[in-house]
């Protein structure tokens, strides 16, 4: 019992450091970390998906009876990767958002391989390698932009002087620094081209772990891109990097959809829509204008509604005892508040009213109408009447069909109380997206307000 | 001098272009740790001698003897066959070791810039695509840490041309370096190993869609 004592011990501090954030807005503390609007938003994100991500990661250990050795290094890996997004969300220096997020490399690495057999250690191993290459890429990027920087005679690479020199920095250095931190950061933000390894981390992490993977960690990549495009777009470079940025968004959207229609698996469909939903706000920091807002809000909304799927996953799992769709079925007959969970998650994730998604993807088309990329919003609503017809299908199939030859007479019966955190997750996508609080909007506001309208 | 040493070091991956045996990829990172040695000796001339011992100590002790010594011992250890194995044939594998690095001076001749020495860039970015390119070329696991090993040997002398300016950056690249290294041969001598019996590629691909 120790181990969740400490880990609740944590989660009270995560709390408190996460109101001490929010009433310290806009002030720095120890030289590199500021607590800004951005930063405060996905941090209280984070506080919110993490409780009830703790409370999944009990359940779960104690389901599968794991020995000591195994439930520490979970739990401590649970609690470092936790430390480790907050700090990179909160870090004011390009350097330090890097070494953060190689940490987080480390003990999602930790997490991924948490089974101990052949396919955890295949997922471990893809993962480590591509975001070991991702890293690379991102450092390589940092020392372009030192290169460009020194054209303004300064070597601070803190995000507040790279926005202050933005007009002295060397345009051929800064498009090479923009394309591999791009490059680099999509390995957590999911994004063409270095998507393919989160989803295999995510298919093979615990499913309480893989909620993380899938909200919280992208949030961090979103944070890294971000913050480099707050620069690049109060330079000439900002048609040049829309194109970038706007083509990779598409292009993940695309790739999104071909696997959604041929995905098997549940978790790694779910994994896939994840994709597709970065490749939303990616179009919607390309488009600009109230995108911006939109594309914050969406990431936002979109990590309460992946993280309850991921958890829903877990009990799912625990019924049918199988991943494969053809082996699962009729959900509603062994746990009908998990598959109400699904039904609304479901409807959440593809953006249908009421879901708070549908404001936010909504106003990102608007902005794609407003800068008259009319072609483009329509290939983009073609791509997602296909993903949303595919997820239903396979989500309809999950509920409803029964699975051919399953046997059901010792299902496991699932209390509905296990559900209540995921129905809560849902509501607050709901709730933000329909009527946003007043601080709320300020607060989004404010984290867009350094980019040109 | 220094445009000597770097030469040198393109020679090097031409060499591992060409080269059949794992032995002799391990050889050559060592000599490249080496030369990157001479490197640091040469153009950090600026820096605080502290720092400076610190990045010929990493050269030296971990690029060209602690990583190829290990890398020797997962060889014996995990009984990996001592070909490389390569999808494509050897002068094939030249051919395009030679556009990458006539490409990148090509690239390097647009950039106008006084402040840094071409010939960094050039080394550098023809490394990096020469070690992507060696990782998508080889059939052992191992030679894929060993493309990563060039990649980052690539990324060093990158942050070699900046060093005397930002000494800072060459310690960060030095924790990339010794982070990303443990981690990945950590897995690959602990569990790989272990599980796979004389891995490659192949054996990676259980994780399915369906």
């Amino acid at each position: 019992m120790a181990e969740y004592s400490l880990v609740g011990v944590f989660l009270g501090l995560q709390t408190a450091f996460t109101v001490h954030a929010c009433m310290h807005n806009g002030i720095t503390e120890l030289v590199y970390f500021t607590y800004d609007s951005l930063g405060i938003l996905l941090l209280i994100t984070l506080n919110i998906v993490s409780i009830p991500a703790a409370i999944h990661s009990y359940i779960y250990i104690e389901n599968h009876k794991e020995n000591p050795q195994t439930r520490a290094i979970y739990l401590s890996s649970f609690v470092l990767l936790l430390m480790a997004i907050s700090a990179g969300y909160l870090s004011n220096h390009i350097a330090v958002t890097w070494i953060f997020t190689e940490i987080t490399t480390l003990a999602a690495s930790a997490l991924i391989y948490h089974h101990r057999n052949k396919l955890a250690l295949e997922g471990t191993w893809k993962y480590v390698f591509i975001c070991a290459i991702s890293i690379t890429f991102i450092f390589i990027g940092i020392l372009f932009l030192s290169l460009s920087l020194q054209h303004a005679g300064s070597d601070d690479l803190s995000f507040k002087n790279l926005l202050s020199k933005s007009d002295q920095l060397n345009p051929i250095w800064l498009r090479m620094a923009f394309l591999f931190i791009f490059t680099g950061f999509t390995a957590k933000l999911g994004l063409v081209p270095m998507f393919t390894a989160g989803i295999d981390a995510k298919d093979t992490a615990p499913a309480p772990a893989g909620a993380l993977l899938a909200s919280v960690l992208m949030n961090l990549g979103f944070v890294g891109i971000f913050r480099f495009y707050v620069i690049i777009a109060n330079t000439p470079l900002l048609h040049w990097a829309q194109l970038v940025v706007g083509s990779a968004a598409f292009l993940s959207l695309f790739v999104a959809t071909v696997y959604m229609m041929k995905v098997k698996n549940i978790k790694r469909m779910l994994a896939y829509s994840g994709i597709e939903h970065m490749g939303i706000v990616m179009l919607g920091i390309a488009a600009g204008g109230i995108g911006y807002y939109a594309a914050i809000l969406h990431i936002i909304l979109h990590a309460f509604v992946k993280s309850s799927l991921f958890f829903q996953f877990n009990q799912l799992y625990r019924v049918f005892q199988n991943k494969s769709i053809y082996h699962v079925g009729n959900y509603f007959k062994y746990n009908p508040t998990g598959a109400i969970v699904l039904l609304l998650g479901f409807i959440s994730t593809t953006a249908m009213p009421p879901s708070g998604l549908f404001v936010s993807e909504f106003l990102i088309f608007k902005s794609l109408f407003d800068v008259g990329q009319i072609v483009l919003l329509i290939a983009v609503l073609l791509l997602l009447t296909m993903i949303i017809w595919s997820f239903g299908k396979n989500i309809f199939k999950v509920l409803f069909v029964p699975a051919v030859g399953f046997d059901d007479s010792n299902v496991e019966k699932i209390s509905p109380w296990e559900s209540v955190s995921q129905f809560v997750l849902l509501a607050a996508a709901v709730y933000l997206g329909l009527n946003p609080p007043a601080i709320f909007v300020q607060l989004l506001q404010e984290s867009v307000s350094l980019l040109p309208l | 001098m220094i445009h000597v040493l770097l030469i040198t070091f393109i020679i090097t991956l031409f060499y591992m272009a060409i080269a059949n045996r794992l032995m002799t990829y391990i050889k050559v990172l060592a000599l490249q740790g080496v030369l990157l040695f001479f490197v640091v000796f040469i153009q950090l001339s600026e820096i605080n001698t502290l720092n400076l011992v610190l990045i010929l100590l990493e050269t030296i002790v971990f690029k060209s003897l602690a990583v190829p010594f290990f890398l020797g011992y997962l060889l014996k250890r995990n009984n990996i066959t001592r070909e490389a194995e390569p999808f494509l044939p050897n002068f094939v594998s030249l051919v395009i070791t030679t556009f990458i690095v006539v490409i990148t001076i090509l690239i390097s001749n647009t950039i106008k810039d006084d402040k840094l020495d071409k010939i960094f860039f050039v080394v550098a970015l023809s490394t990096l695509f020469f070690g992507l390119y060696l990782i998508a070329t080889r059939r052992k696991i191992i030679t894929h840490v060993m493309g990563y090993m060039v990649i980052e040997n690539g990324v060093f002398v990158l942050s070699l041309a900046i060093g005397n300016e930002m000494p800072m950056l060459v310690n960060l690249g030095i924790m990339l370096d010794i982070f990303a290294s443990v981690l990945i041969l950590g897995i690959f001598l602990n569990k790989i190993g272990d599980v796979f019996k004389d891995v490659d590629v192949d054996q990676l691909s259980n994780l399915k869609d369906y």
